[in-house]
C-alpha cells in the first residue's frame, strides 16, 4: 500500500519534470475534468460516503453521455477520508500533487472546515495550481458567514436555512409545547442546538426546551439511555441535525421504546433511517430537503422521475437522494462553459451569481457568500405518499410545505476576499 | 423519575453484560497465557458477520449456534498455528501478533463483506414489545440479549468451578508445569481456552450485531472499552470482569443522564458564573458530555491507585 503510494508519487514527479521540460505553459494537459470526492468510505459513516460517491459517479456518467463539459469527460475520483479532518488534508495534498482542480466533500462540517482552510492556504501558495471546493452537504453556517472563502461553494441549504424552515413549521403547530434537542457533539450539532434555541426564542418563546443533549459523533450504538432521557423529559417534539447511523439508531431506539414524539430532522430521508422509523413514525417524522421522490410526481418533473428510476435500477440498495449533486455538477458544467476554461479561478467567478432553472423554481448561487439559494421542502413520513415508497417500507415522503427560495435566504456576514 | 431510573438500570446492566461477554474471554485468555489479545474485539466482529451470513441462508437461530462455532474454529487455528509459533519469541512478539491480526481481520471483512454496514436484522420472532412500564416499551430482543448473557455467565461459572475441564483450566492458569507433569496436554488446554474465549466474543457479536449495527468499524468501537473493563476488573479475574463490566456499563449509561454542569450546580447554590468567565467552556460543560471519557478516566485512576485492578491477583 505504502510502496504503491510512493511509486505513484515518484512517477507523478517524474512525469511532472518531463512535462515542464517539454512545455512551459501547461503543466498537466488533461482530457478529462477530474473531481476528487473526499468522504468516508470506511468507518461508521461508510454507508453515507458510499451513497454520495454513487450519486456523483452516476451524474458524471449522465453528463458525459451528453457530451461532457466542452467535450471533456468528468472523472470522479473517490478518496476515503475516514471522517477525519487530518486524513482529508493529506488527501488534499495528494489531490494537489496529481493536479486535480476540483474537490467535493459533504459529510461532516469538521472536515469541510479543515478543507476550506487547507484550500485557502494551498491556493495562496500555488497560484498556478489552484483548487476549487464544491461542498454538497456540510451545512455549518459559518462557511458562508465569518469563515467564508472565495474557493468554497455550498450547494446545500445551510443549517440556519433548514432550521428557519423547521421552526416555521413548529411555530404554526400549537400542540408543540416541550421540545428536546439531541445532536452530535461537533461543530454542526452544536450549531443546530444554538440556532434552534435562537429562532424559537423569537418565534415561539412559550415553547419550553426540556433537553439539549450532545452525544459523541459516530460512537453511540445504543441510544436507549438518551431515549429514556427524552421520555422522562416529557418532550412532545425532538429536533435533531443527526445524520447517517446516528439518526437511524436514534429513531430505532425511540421506536423500540415506544417514544411518542414528533421528530424534525434534516436527514431522515435516506440511508436506513426510513427502515428504522417503520410504522411507528408515520406522520411523526419530518425532513427538510431540496426535494424528495414524490415531489417529482407532484410537480410533474418527468426527467427527474426518469433519473430516480434509472438510478435505483443501477443501485438497488440506495435511492436517488441528493438532487443537489446533480445541480452541483450541472452548475459546474455551466460555469466551465461560461468561463471557457477549467481554471478554478475563472470557473469560480463564473459560478458567482449563476442562475439555473429547476422544475421546482430558480436555483441561484449567491455572489455574496457562495451559498446556493433554492426552494426547500418539508415532507413527512406517511402511508399516503403519492407514488414512491422508500426503502421498501410501504411508507414514503409526503409534501407538507414549500419554502420559496427567497424565503429560505438568511442574511450573511461574509466579507469575501476575492483574488 | 422512577421510570427513568429503572430503564437506566436496565440499559446499563444490558450494556454491562454485553461488555462482559467480551471481557470474560479476554480475561480468561490473559489469565492463562499472559497475553493481552488485541484482536479480541475482531472476533466479536467476525461473530456478527458470520451470523449475518448464516442468517441469510438458514435464519437467525441457526446463526446463533453456528456463528460462535465458526469463530471458535478460527480462534483455535489462530492459537495453534499462529500464537503458539510466536510464543517462543516472548510476550512482545505475541502482542504484536495479535495487533497485526486486528488489521488482517478488518481487511478480510472489507474484502468479503465490503465497507458499508450489512443488513443483519433482529429475527421477527423476537421483534415485539415485551412489556410496557409506565410509558416506555421494553423490546423483547433486549430481554433476549440479557438472557443470553446471564445464561453464558452462569455457564462459564459452572464450567470452571464444577467440572473437571474447569479444574484443569484453573490449575493451568496458575501452575501450568504441574498440570503438564500430571499428564494433561497443557498446550491443548491453551488452544481450547483461546477458542472458547473467541466463541464467547463471537456470541456477543451474534446477538449485538443485529440490534446495533454490523459494520467493519465495530471492532475498533468495542476494542478499547473491553480492555478498560478487563484492566479495571483485574487481569485474569472472571469475577473482576463481571464487576468491571457492570460498573462501566452503568457508569456510562448514567453519565448520559447527568445533564448538569459545574456552573449549573453552583448556580443552584447561589453562586452564578457568567458565560464569559475564565474557562467558561469547562464550567458549563455538561457531565453527560464526558460520559464517553469516563471509562478511560477510571482506567487511569485504577492503574495509579490499584494497578492489579479490582479483583486481580497478579501484582505485576
Amino acid at each position: 500500500m505504502f510502496r504503491r503510494a510512493v511509486l505513484k508519487k515518484l512517477s507523478a514527479i517524474a512525469a511532472g519534470v518531463t512535462l515542464t521540460a517539454a512545455a512551459s505553459t501547461t503543466v498537466f494537459a488533461q482530457d478529462t475534468i477530474r473531481v476528487a470526492y473526499i468522504d468516508p468510505l470506511s468507518g461508521p459513516f461508510a454507508n453515507v460516503g458510499d451513497a454520495g460517491a454513487k450519486h456523483f459517479l452516476y451524474v458524471a456518467e449522465m453528463i458525459n453521455e451528453n457530451g461532457g463539459i466542452m467535450g471533456k469527460d468528468i472523472e470522479i475520483i473517490p478518496f476515503d477520508n475516514k471522517s477525519s479532518p487530518q486524513e482529508s488534508l493529506q488527501i488534499l495534498q495528494k489531490v494537489a500533487d496529481q493536479g486535480i482542480q476540483y474537490i467535493t466533500q459533504g459529510n461532516g462540517s469538521h472536515v469541510a472546515g479543515a478543507l476550506i482552510q487547507g484550500v485557502e492556504k494551498h491556493n495562496a501558495r500555488n497560484p498556478d495550481n489552484q483548487i476549487l471546493f464544491l461542498n454538497y452537504a456540510a451545512v455549518n453556517p459559518d462557511f458562508t458567514n465569518e469563515d467564508c472563502s472565495f474557493w468554497h461553494f455550498r450547494f446545500d441549504a445551510n443549517a440556519a436555512m433548514k432550521l428557519q424552515a423547521i421552526t416555521d413549521v413548529i411555530k404554526e403547530n400549537p400542540e408543540t409545547k416541550k421540545l428536546f434537542l439531541i445532536n452530535q457533539d461537533y461543530s454542526h450539532g452544536q450549531a443546530v442546538s444554538r440556532i434552534t434555541k435562537n429562532f424559537l426564542a423569537r418565534k415561539r418563546p412559550d415553547i419550553e426546551i426540556v433537553g439539549d443533549v450532545l452525544h459523541p459523533i459516530g460512537k453511540v450504538k445504543d441510544f436507549s439511555p438518551y431515549i429514556s432521557q427524552i421520555q422522562s423529559s416529557g418532550a412532545d417534539t425532538v429536533v435533531t441535525g443527526n445524520w447517517g447511523n446516528d439518526l437511524s439508531l436514534l429513531v430505532k431506539a425511540g421506536s423500540d421504546a415506544g417514544l411518542d414524539v414528533t421528530y424534525h430532522t434534516f436527514y431522515a430521508g435516506g440511508l436506513g433511517t426510513p427502515t428504522a422509523i417503520g410504522e411507528s413514525g408515520v406522520g411523526k417524522v419530518t425532513q427538510v430537503t431540496e426535494w424528495f421522490e414524490n415531489l417529482a410526481v407532484r410537480e410533474n418533473a418527468k426527467e427527474l422521475e426518469d433519473i430516480l428510476v434509472e438510478f435505483e435500477e443501477r443501485y438497488p440498495e440506495i435511492e436517488f437522494y441528493y438532487l443537489r449533486v446533480l445541480r452541483q455538477m450541472q452548475m459546474l458544467k455551466m460555469a466551465v462553459e461560461e468561463a471557457g476554461s477549467t481554471n478554478p479561478k475563472d470557473v469560480a467567478y463564473a459560478m458567482e451569481g449563476m442562475n439555473m432553472d429547476s422544475p421546482f423554481g430558480p436555483v441561484t448561487m449567491r455572489t455574496l457568500d457562495h451559498q446556493v439559494i433554492q426552494p426547500l421542502y418539508i415532507s413527512v413520513f406517511s402511508d399516503d405518499y403519492l407514488k414512491y415508497d422508500t426503502e421498501d417500507t410501504g411508507f414514503g415522503w409526503k409534501y407538507v410545505a414549500k419554502i420559496n427560495a427567497e424565503d429560505t435566504a438568511v442574511p450573511s456576514t461574509c466579507e469575501m476576499q476575492r483574488p | 423519575m422512577l421510570e427513568s431510573l429503572i430503564f437506566t438500570i436496565f440499559n446499563g446492566v444490558l450494556y454491562g453484560m454485553l461488555l462482559f461477554m467480551l471481557a470474560s474471554g479476554l480475561t480468561l485468555i490473559f489469565g492463562m497465557m499472559g497475553v493481552l489479545n488485541f484482536a479480541h474485539a475482531s472476533f466479536y466482529m467476525l461473530g456478527a458477520y458470520f451470523a449475518y451470513q448464516v442468517s441469510v441462508f438458514a435464519g437467525f437461530w441457526a446463526a446463533l449456534f453456528l456463528a460462535p462455532l465458526g469463530v471458535a474454529l478460527i480462534g483455535a487455528l489462530t492459537e495453534r498455528y499462529g500464537l503458539r509459533q510466536v510464543h517462543q519469541h516472548g510476550h512482545v512478539a505475541e502482542l504484536l501478533f495479535t495487533f497485526g491480526l486486528v488489521y488482517v481481520i478488518e481487511e478480510v471483512v472489507h474484502l468479503v463483506w465490503g465497507r458499508t454496514p450489512v443488513n443483519y436484522q433482529v429475527p421477527e420472532a423476537l421483534d415485539f414489545t415485551l412489556f410496557t412500564l409506565f410509558t416506555t416499551d421494553f423490546p423483547a430482543y433486549r430481554a433476549f440479549m440479557l438472557g443470553v448473557a446471564i445464561f453464558m455467565f452462569v455457564g462459564i461459572f459452572l464450567l470452571l468451578t464444577k467440572t473437571r475441564i474447569g479444574q484443569v483450566v484453573q490449575a493451568s492458569l496458575s501452575h501450568p508445569d504441574m498440570v503438564g507433569a500430571l499428564g494433561h496436554n497443557v498446550p491443548r488446554v491453551f488452544t481450547l481456552v483461546f477458542a472458547f474465549g473467541c466463541a464467547l466474543a463471537g456470541l456477543a457479536g451474534v446477538i449485538a450485531g443485529n440490534y446495533f449495527i454490523t459494520e467493519p468499524g465495530m471492532a475498533w468501537n468495542m476494542g478499547p472499552i473491553v480492555f478498560v473493563v478487563v484492566v479495571f476488573g483485574g487481569l485474569g479475574s472472571l469475577g473482576g470482569a463481571l464487576v468491571g463490566s457492570l460498573i462501566i456499563g452503568l457508569a456510562q449509561t448514567f453519565a448520559v443522564q447527568m445533564t448538569f454542569s459545574i456552573a449549573s450546580v453552583l448556580a443552584d447554590m447561589g453562586l452564578a458564573i457568567s458565560e464569559d468567565a475564565f474557562l467558561s467552556g469547562f464550567w458549563f460543560l455538561e457531565l453527560s458530555r464526558i460520559g464517553p471519557m469516563l471509562p478511560y478516566l477510571l482506567l487511569v485512576l485504577m492503574l495509579i491507585f490499584r494497578p492489579r485492578g479490582l479483583m486481580g491477583t497478579r501484582a505485576d
